[in-house]
């Protein structure tokens, strides 16, 4: 037990285990919060991650969506993610959909609740567990990815994911969005809208979703305890859904 | 006599060697250098022929650092090279045979599949927030925070 807590103090470290550097940051943050105001803690300051700077592990990527303001019949946060990744929006066995609207109806008592589904970002996902290439990848901060380059189109992470979140691109395609590659013989899902989240912006669909007044979505980072998503999910009761699987996913539910 | 017949002899065969010769160099030269548009820039990120010959090298790199690392510098992005590099009458860098990327790709014989997936034209600027708040929508102390 005593090794990980030994590695907990290393990394604390830091290169100078010899704690100056340590104390001189600690100062230089004290000074800068007295500039701001005391008590006010100015994150816009520190607004969005230079280019170079990448993916942090410091931040995880989350999602909370609140079923009950998910309006049935309301496909904004999908048309806006097709907009988006230039999907065709169809909805066939072989089309590709990153977020579906689910109807689930208790059988019991009748009761219909709407959702969407997309893929989970899960901590430990198992489409990253079976892919053969390794191209199937989670990203530092927490969101799942495939690379295209590396991918065969063997679909056994289709057949992994427990949300039947991923397709497959059958046919070629042509008129991508720059930012968004997509082709033939890859397989493919949410993406947290990664080109924007890069950039500071909220996924496309989240977007959408506020825009429109529906306001079901929070979109956020789950390991800074200040976001607008850890304060949601520190007040209301959230659900991953097939908890029993223990993936801690990145997508929570609200009254399901 | 002997002289004359030596050079008689030489001159034949120089006049053989050169009828000989001609359809060979046609057949080495039938294929004209691609000519290809300038640039939209004013240079290129790098020396033209560091970049003639290291641009798989450097597109490789840079990809799997935007994939998998997240690092979303544009030196040297494909689309950055695409918006560059998009010709005058198609506007992309691979629809037609004069394309920047197509025209040196077919002369070269050498197959590209980065455009299965990736755009071949420049496409829309990504749509940056009119009015930059304060703090991002991402950040903490966003005053139209989620939680109700």
């Amino acid at each position: 037990m005593s090794e990980p807590i030994k590695q907990q103090n290393q990394a604390d470290a830091g290169p100078n285990p010899s704690g100056e550097r340590r104390a001189f940051l600690k100062a230089g943050a004290a000074v800068t919060g007295a500039l701001v105001a005391p008590g006010v803690l100015l994150y816009g300051v520190a607004h969005s991650r230079a280019p170079e700077e990448g993916a942090s592990a410091n931040k995880r990527w989350g999602l909370l969506i609140d079923t009950s303001k998910c309006g049935d019949g309301c496909n904004d946060c999908v048309t806006a993610c097709n907009t988006e990744n230039g999907l065709n929006g169809k909805t066939g066995p072989q089309d590709n959909q990153w977020i579906r609207k689910l109807n689930v109806k208790d059988l019991r008592t009748g009761f219909v609740q709407n959702l969407p589904m997309m893929c989970q970002h899960c901590e430990h996902p198992p489409c990253v567990d079976v892919c053969p290439t390794g191209a199937s990848m989670k990203r530092a901060d927490g969101i799942v990815l495939v690379d295209r380059h590396t991918c065969i189109g063997c679909r056994y992470c289709m057949m992994a994911c427990p949300y039947k979140a991923r397709s497959f691109v059958h046919e070629p395609l042509t008129e991508q969005n720059p930012e968004v590659p997509r082709g033939k013989g890859c397989v493919e899902s949410c993406t947290f809208c990664v080109q924007r989240v890069d950039r500071d912006q909220q996924p496309a669909c989240v977007e959408a979703c506020n825009a429109k007044g529906h306001q079901a979505m929070i979109f956020g980072d789950l390991k800074d305890p200040e976001s607008a998503l850890s304060k949601a999910l520190k007040t209301v009761d959230s659900v991953e859904v097939r908890a029993d699987l223990g993936l801690n996913t990145g997508v929570r539910y609200q009254g399901i | 006599m002997a002289r004359l017949a030596n050079w008689l002899r030489l001159a034949v065969l120089t006049g053989a060697a050169a009828l000989l010769a001609a359809p060979a160099y046609e057949a080495v030269a039938g294929v004209d250098l691609p000519k290809l548009e300038r640039g939209k820039g004013e240079k290129c990120v790098e020396d033209t022929q560091f970049i003639r010959r290291n641009h798989p090298d450097l597109l490789k790199h840079q990809r799997d650092d935007t994939l998998r690392k997240g690092i979303r510098t544009t030196r040297h992005s494909l689309k950055k090279c695409v918006e560059c590099h998009a010709g005058e009458k198609s506007g992309s860098v691979a629809s037609s045979k004069e394309d920047f990327c197509a025209a040196c790709h077919s002369y070269a014989g050498v197959k590209l599949d980065c455009w299965d997936c990736h755009a071949t034209k420049p496409g829309k600027k990504p749509v940056q927030q009119a009015a930059q708040p304060a703090a991002s929508p991402l950040m903490a102390s966003s005053p139209k925070g989620g939680s109700k």
